[in-house]
């Protein structure tokens, strides 16, 4: 099976825990492979790192096995997390189990598509820009983005720190609210984890699992008209039907205006880009990674190595992010990227002033067909209009199916204030139980 | 690896960036020389059709940016707090570890490509 989609990189079986109990034990999961597994090659869906083994697991990867659930392998992934489609990876495009022509959206398209073709339980991805909510929704599967400092990033291959969280991957708003529930909280190894003890108003010991309940009834929905317009009407139609099922269901929705998204996708690729630059001068071939046969000195041969090691997106993330923070450059788009950040967060603030939660599309197009949008970056980055304002303001976000399109499948986002991941997961499974 | 304070292009880079968006609607954004310029500061070499292909999508990529100058001046203020731990030794990577993944080495050290 695994082959017709090609969603692993890497087949491996790290055991879990055979005597642990809970909603985990004995469920089956596919890990990005960017998620540090020790003993078990970790690509990132790169040539740099086709033969890098990491020498530890990442905490997410230990919690996991630790409740019981059994690693079935490392999930294809756009190269370093730098893609829409799964297609800029070095070991081939995965499929979409929804319609094997298309893409199954990015960057963790190999986690979706493990768990949409029921090649495992569970997965997980990591969300930068909105690599967990887009594969989920172009799957047809629920995925989570967890408020920024839920989940320990320690052994997460960097990609953007300030905007990355690792999410889990399930069939329903339950399953994934589960395994959140184990891959959340503090963790020493990663200073930006917060103790939600230390955070005012959240309850530290509840269950996420517990909050899919589908009470919805007295809940306010924004509807934000900024990440409605420009999206494909047969999406608008699909997403507007699950809203429907929600008010039927006692939730009270209202027009609100996010004037500041406008600017986000700008903003998320000039930081991430920068980030990026930055995060990957470390792959130079001499501490792990391919390094290139080289006569040259020192920067022919990193010159050489990076040039042999990474894919077109990822030369182009880093140039562009290179550029951006050069003299002359800095003040014109990474600070201007910095002020559209606090932009963003101000205006969900407010908006969560009068609204309990925010819905639209996740992805504003359905599924790309295979190839249709490689020699297209800008194309590509526009697609990501309404996941990129999530990470730009760290806050809680859910991707669930709404339904149908032409036969493809449609996912509505559902956003959250700062540590709401109940409420966003509650409203979810309404949506999930209205089918 | 982070030349990046390095300006990317002597001419324009000492320009208020403002003088360079006023052009950016007639030229292109960027042309063969800096894209091969900015490779050459982030130690990416390049293939010759690469450089041009890139030098197209920069062009449109970097203009699209350009609408962040509509963006207000933000207050950035955000609650921020240390995070701090006590400074004790804690077991790590042994030094075999840290070896196991590096394409060459020698009695215990990175072998590096040479220097000059």
């Amino acid at each position: 099976m695994a082959a017709d989609y090609n969603a692993f990189i890497t087949e491996a079986t790290i055991e879990g825990d055979a005597d642990a109990e809970g909603p985990l034990a004995d469920a089956t999961v596919a890990v990005k492979d960017n998620i540090s597994t020790e003993g078990v090659r970790t690509t990132c869906g790169s040539e740099m790192l086709a033969d890098y083994v990491p020498p530890y697991s990442a905490t997410v990867v230990d919690r996991l096995t630790d409740a019981g659930a059994t690693v079935v392998g490392k999930a294809n992934m756009d190269e370093f997390g730098m893609g829409t489609t799964t297609e800029t990876s070095a070991f081939g495009p995965t499929r979409n189990p929804a319609d094997p022509e298309r893409v199954p959206g990015g960057s963790s398209g190999g986690s979706a598509a493990a768990v949409a073709a029921g090649e495992a339980d569970l997965a997980l991805g990591s969300d930068t820009g909105g690599s967990v909510r887009c594969p989920a929704a172009f799957c047809g599967v629920v995925g989570i983005k967890p408020t920024y400092g839920l989940v320990s990033r320690y052994g997460l291959v960097a990609y953007a720190n300030s905007l990355e969280q690792i999410g889990p991957i399930a069939n329903t708003v339950e399953e994934a609210a589960a395994a959140l529930d184990v891959i959340a909280g503090p963790d020493p190894n990663d200073g930006t984890t917060r103790d939600l003890t230390d955070v005012e108003g959240v309850d530290p010991d509840a269950s996420y699992a517990a909050a899919a309940d589908g009470d919805v009834d007295g809940l306010t929905v924004g509807i934000p008209t900024e990440l409605f317009e420009g999206a494909d009407e047969r999406v608008v139609e699909t997403v507007e039907a699950a809203i429907g099922d929600l008010e039927d269901r006692g939730a009270e929705t209202t027009e609100i205006s996010l004037p500041s998204v406008e600017h986000a996708v700008q903003a998320y690729y000039v930081i991430a880009m920068a980030e990026a630059s930055s995060n990957l001068a470390r792959f130079d071939g001499v501490r792990y990674g391919a390094r290139a046969e080289s006569d040259g000195n020192w920067n022919e041969s990193f010159a050489e190595t990076r040039e042999e090691g990474f894919g077109a997106e990822v030369k182009r993330r880093i140039l562009l992010g290179t550029y951006a923070l050069s003299a002359g450059y800095h003040d014109k788009y990474y600070e201007k990227a910095q002020d559209a950040r606090a932009w963003v967060r101000q205006d969900f603030e407010d908006a969560f002033a009068d609204v309990d939660v925010i819905a639209s599309p996740t992805m504003p197009v359905l599924p790309f067909e295979l190839g249709e949008s490689l020699d297209d970056p800008l194309r590509m980055y526009l697609a990501d209009a309404n996941t990129t304002p999530v990470n730009l303001a760290n806050l809680p976000a859910i991707s669930v199916p709404a339904g149908e399109a032409d036969g493809l499948p449609v996912g509505l986002q559902i956003v959250g204030p700062k540590f709401g991941e109940e409420t966003v997961i509650r409203a979810a499974s309404a949506v999930e139980d209205a089918e | 690896m982070s030349d990046t304070s390095e300006s990317t292009d002597d001419a324009e880079g000492n320009e208020p960036a403002d003088a360079d968006v006023s052009a950016a609607s007639d030229s292109p954004a960027v042309d063969a020389d800096e894209v091969r310029h900015v490779a050459e500061l982030a130690r990416v070499r390049l293939a010759d059709d690469e450089v041009e292909t890139f030098a197209a999508q920069f062009g449109d990529i970097l203009d699209y940016f350009d609408a962040l100058d509509e963006v207000p001046e933000t207050d950035r203020e955000e609650e921020l707090v240390n995070v701090m731990r006590p400074d004790e030794v804690e077991s790590g990577l042994s030094q075999e570890e840290a070896l196991s993944n590096a394409e060459e080495t020698e009695d215990g050290y990175f072998v590096g490509p040479k220097v000059s």
